[in-house]
């Protein structure tokens, strides 16, 4: 892949693409979390980028990652892969989530205004990992029922622990 | 004693009756369904068991197949089936899932379908062979012919119960 992607990005944003590289191939971008509205839809928008579809959005939870990069409170990385329909390009966009003063509420703004499709995405992320996206319509849990407490893909969440709607209450 | 002797041989009537005409609800949800089809087909052709018959409406059917995995999200659904199945009825755990959850174990996978059901036949395997579920199969119909199946039972002590309430004895077998 070309560092075509890259380097406007860069041109554009200077300080808010914190890092790039584009290891095997796949050019990566780590963006500042609070420009992430306006980095998306600049690469919708520009000529010659045209990121027409968002292939995926999902999170991370780096708790205990050795190579972890940014401050110890940027726990969630909100990863977003994007996709150009029209030259081929895919670029992916990491952005470590402010966790909030606790540690425990890591929100984002959401970039269902750039893809209407991120509408569910982040109904996810938001269920699995508890990342918050700002100004999405509709941020309920997707997969999990609506009785569940906690969000179940954070490291920290025991792996043993069950949250049943029924059990047997006869022999 | 006599109405009772031949009542009880008119049960024996009837559950030769039933282990040979199972109408089965196959609740499928996994990779278990897989081989519940080649259980169905014709080299295993589990109607020479007279269980050939799946009933889609619980309702008419009076073998529960739970084949695979099962969610605490599908805890309720699956408990309202058993329930919605007119009695007697009888109930299959098909595969490990299904039987204690197998592998997973995690946030949303429930233990085994016996923990919201009662159970008459667990059938490990990951999937089990069609040989492992006829073997279940026959199983199933010695206990049906026994009468040990849980509704069974459940309906004997109940019965034992009200007998003993009025100062009877229990029936034996
Ligand atoms: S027991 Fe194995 S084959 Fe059956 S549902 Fe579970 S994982 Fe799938």
């Amino acid at each position: 892949m070309s560092a075509l992607v890259l380097g406007k990005l860069k041109e554009r944003f200077g300080d808010a693409i914190r890092a790039t590289h584009d290891l095997a191939g796949d050019d990566t971008a780590i963006v500042d979390p609070a420009q992430i509205v306006a980095i998306c839809t600049f690469l919708r928008d520009e000529p010659g980028l045209e990121m027409a579809q968002m292939i995926d959005l999902t999170c991370v939870d780096t708790i205990g990652l050795p190579e972890k990069s940014g401050s110890p409170a940027e726990r969630y990385w909100v990863v977003y892969h994007l996709r150009s329909i029209a030259t081929g390009r895919r670029v992916r966009l990491k952005a470590a989530v402010d966790d909030g003063p606790s540690g425990e509420n890591p929100e984002i703004d959401s970039i269902t205004s750039v893809w209407k499709g991120a509408n569910w995405f982040e109904r996810e992320a938001w269920d699995m990992f508890g990342v918050k996206f700002r100004g999405h319509p509709d941020l309920r849990r997707i997969l999990m029922y609506d009785e569940f407490i906690g969000h179940p893909m954070r490291k920290d969440y025991p792996k043993e622990k069950r949250q049943p709607l029924v059990r047997r209450d006869f022999t | 004693m006599a109405l009772e002797f031949y009542s009880t041989k008119l049960q024996d009537a009837l559950n030769w009756a039933r282990k040979y005409s199972l109408f089965s609800y196959p609740f499928v949800t996994a990779c278990c369904g897989m081989e519940f089809m080649a259980l169905s087909a014709p080299k295993y052709d589990v109607a020479r068991f007279g269980a050939e018959f799946p009933r889609f409406s619980p309702r008419q059917a009076d073998l529960l197949i739970v084949v695979g995995t099962i969610t605490e999200k599908q805890g309720p659904i699956l408990r309202r089936i058993w329930e919605q199945m007119c009695e007697p009825k009888w109930v299959m755990a098909f595969g490990v899932c299904a039987s204690t959850g197998g592998f997973y174990q995690n946030y949303s996978a429930m233990p085994g379908c016996d923990q919201v059901i009662p159970v008459d036949v667990y059938i490990p395997g990951c999937p089990p062979r069609p040989e492992q579920v006829l073997d279940g199969l026959t199983m199933l119909q010695q206990k049906i012919a026994d009468r040990t199946g849980f509704v069974p039972q459940r309906e004997r002590r109940e019965h034992d119960a009200t007998r003993a309430a009025k100062g009877k004895l229990p029936v034996l077998p």
